[in-house]
């Protein structure tokens, strides 16, 4: 494999993982904190509904663990691919 | 020991310890000015980012925002803290292995242009210009409540602080304060809370807290904030009010103008490694977490003790129970004196309209059926009778109305303008950068030396604070509209050109041009139709109320649609014209992989 393949393919898996990570971010908190909050609202937490929940702090929570969760994905896929530093 | 001697002391101290810092991170070359050498690490570059980033507003004004609006103002939650999901993934790791030391530099790099360069100036300055004129008025204010000086003199003092250790330190000096700022402004935002959390709910921490019973009557917390905001004629907490579309528009538009803000993006520039950029943006959000998690339950938790001051009986669910707090109360107990500290400096303020010698607190709006129908018949009530409740006051007040110790309240006053000072600093880095980077060696004399440049830097870091300052002491119309202004303009330029830039390889020279300038001049074009032209009160053509709105859009929603406008732009105008040349398509290459980015250190 040539090394512009190689970096496509970096390229390639990388773009990946990005719209992996921001479906979900969309998902906590356009999603279940405000467009579905109505959807979820059978759901009860804490005096009020999970929607509430996302929107004040399950977003955030979610938002930190993504970019945790990209840093590692990336660090394997810079090795996998020789690019890492 | 008075309270004055107390704010004294941990101001004092405080300053002290940032004065000893900059001594000791003095810059000795352009690259420890503008990016520290990129040598922090990126748990420290995460504590100074977050410093940076949560300003006087988020420190002061985001609990009383989110208390006296409830649920829909969760989009401050999520939308400045969902930009640095975007940060970690579409821009910081690749403008770190770009390596050099502005954002409006990779712009002219990118796109061939001294042009697009200079049009990234300009927007760079509008947005710190803006943003930190609120951080030098956050100081004044904060001097001038705990140290009892003129708002002016607070000021210049705070003014001084910021020029010891950022024309001495650069990038590097500020890095180091930004920790220490991070340090005492969370000690002071969570001591407050946790006692406040533990008084209304038994929990330590304020988070679980805020979904937790009352110690009251083992009822559901939020729930009961609930019941007696709607008993007083107000909205309910939990509850959305407000359009669907524009909650969405307006969270987007944070996200992306957040992950658009210069000053937060150079502080990416200060780690070692393009690995470190996306960890650090990670240890970021962690710290920023810490007060972001925290501040719906301080918002909350202290409207409530706000309700129960003035309806002792809402302290269970049951408002009108009790009658409301009496005027010789609050001119004479011990425990109300929180409320005439306050009234002093204007925030607060009442007045026993229908002369019962009791002070009802009640929404006039609200007041048209049910139970607080009856009360206001009942009590011949004249309208609500807490004419004044300044929304930063749930902060400020929050230890006084939770009878915490003077230190405690010493401890808020040095946080406060840690918060303020901080990012009043990294904006500044931001403007001196780009006026001594990007326009003294891009533009006017490129063959300046590293000394005389390292020179022009410190000069107009001090020129910079000069003008911060003077804006500062008489605000112009537009320092009011950060949100829309700020945020609007790096949402609809600086961050789709930046992402255009990393993820196309396409958009050349003119597309990207025309798409900064149609993406700016219809988010200012729309703000200023709404909020007047160039801010000037009364010249506004369409009324800035949601039903006047186009299809129900904010003026500070509308970055999103700004965003929109310049990618389409960008696009259609870069297939109309020639490809980049291939030294820039290699460039792209090369910022899309990590290695070699330890290479671009020496420049």
């Amino acid at each position: 494999m040539t090394d512009k393949q190689s970096s496509n393919a970096y390229w390639q898996a990388n773009i990946r993982i990005i719209w992996i990570c921001i479906a979900i971010w969309a998902l906590v908190s356009y999603g279940f904190a405000i467009i579905l909050r109505p959807l979820l609202s059978a759901i009860k937490i804490g005096g009020t509904d999970l929607g509430f929940w996302f929107a004040q702090q399950g977003s955030i929570l979610v938002f930190i663990a993504l970019i945790f969760f990209y840093a590692a994905r990336m660090n394997r896929l810079d090795r996998d691919h020789g690019v890492d530093e | 020991m008075s309270q004055f001697t107390l704010n004294l002391i941990f101001i004092g101290l405080s300053f002290a310890l940032y004065i000893g810092i900059a001594i000791w991170a003095r810059a000795g070359s352009t690259a420890e000015f503008y990016a520290a050498n990129r040598g922090v690490s990126p748990v420290m570059n995460g504590m100074a980012t977050a410093a940076d980033w949560m300003s006087a507003a988020s420190f002061i004004s985001m609990a009383g925002l989110i208390a006296f609006t409830g649920y829909d103002n969760s989009t401050y939650l999520m939308g400045w803290t969902g930009g640095y999901v975007l940060l970690a993934m579409l821009l910081a790791p690749y403008l770190r292995k770009f390596g050099k030391f502005t954002v409006p530099e990779f712009i002219g790099d990118r796109f061939y242009s001294k042009t697009a360069r200079i049009i990234g100036v300009i927007c760079l300055l509008i947005i710190s210009i803006t943003y930190v004129i609120g951080q030098m008025t956050g100081v004044g204010v904060t001097f001038s409540r705990y140290l009892e000086v003129s708002n002016s003199t607070g000021l210049w003092i705070g003014a001084a602080m910021v020029f010891m250790y950022s024309v001495l330190g650069g990038m590097k000096g500020i890095t180091y304060t930004q920790v220490a700022q991070y340090v005492v402004l969370i000690i002071a935002y969570t001591i407050p809370a946790v006692f406040i959390a533990l008084q209304l709910t038994g929990h330590v921490l304020p988070q679980t807290g805020l979904f937790g019973s009352l110690n009251a009557n083992d009822a559901k917390f939020l729930a009961t904030l609930d019941q007696v905001v709607t008993d007083l004629g107000f909205n309910s907490y939990t509850g959305h009010h407000g359009t669907t579309l524009n909650m969405v528009m307006f969270t987007l538009a944070l996200m992306i103008g957040t992950a658009g803000l210069p000053h937060v993006i150079i502080r990416f520039f200060t780690v070692p490694k393009v690995s470190d950029a996306r960890k650090s943006a990670g240890w970021a959000l962690v710290f920023i977490a810490l007060l972001y998690t925290v501040a719906p339950a301080v918002g909350s938790m202290s409207r409530f003790n706000l309700n129960t001051t003035m309806w002792p009986g809402a302290a269970t669910g049951q408002t009108f129970s009790e009658p409301a707090v009496s005027l010789d109360a609050i001119e004479n107990d011990p425990d109300k004196q929180w409320m005439r500290n306050w009234q002093v400096t204007g925030l607060l303020n009442w007045e026993d309209k229908n002369g019962d010698g009791l002070i009802q607190y009640y929404n006039e709006a609200g007041a048209t059926d049910g139970e607080l129908a009856d009360v206001v018949a009942q009590q011949g009530l004249q309208g609500n009778e807490l004419t004044t409740v300044n929304n930063d006051i749930m902060v400020l007040a929050n230890p006084e109305i939770a009878n915490l110790p003077g230190w405690v309240i010493a401890i808020v006053a040095a946080g406060g303008l840690a918060a303020a000072l901080s990012t009043a600093a990294g904006l500044l880095l931001a403007i001196s950068g780009a006026v001594s980077h990007d326009l003294v060696k891009g533009a006017l004399n490129p063959n300046i030396s590293e000394k005389g440049e390292l020179l022009a830097a410190r000069i107009s870091m001090a020129a910079s604070i000069l003008v911060a300052t003077i804006l500062g002491l008489n605000p112009p119309g537009f320092a009011a509209q950060t949100v829309a202004l700020a945020f609007g303009l790096a949402a609809s330029s600086i961050f789709p050109v930046l992402m255009m830039g990393i993820f196309s390889k396409r958009i050349n020279k003119q597309g990207a041009i025309a798409g900064m300038l149609a993406g700016i001049l219809s988010t200012l074009l729309y703000i200023f139709l709404y909020k007047g032209w160039f801010f000037i009160s009364g010249t506004n053509s369409l009324n800035d109320v949601p039903a006047e709105w186009v299809l129900g859009i904010s003026p500070a929603s509308f970055g999103v649609v700004g965003a929109l406008i310049n990618f389409g732009v960008a696009f259609v105008v870069s297939n109309a014209t020639e490809e980049p040349p291939l030294e820039v398509q290699e460039l792209v290459e090369s910022i899309r992989v990590p290695r070699g980015a330890g290479d671009a250190v020496s420049h």
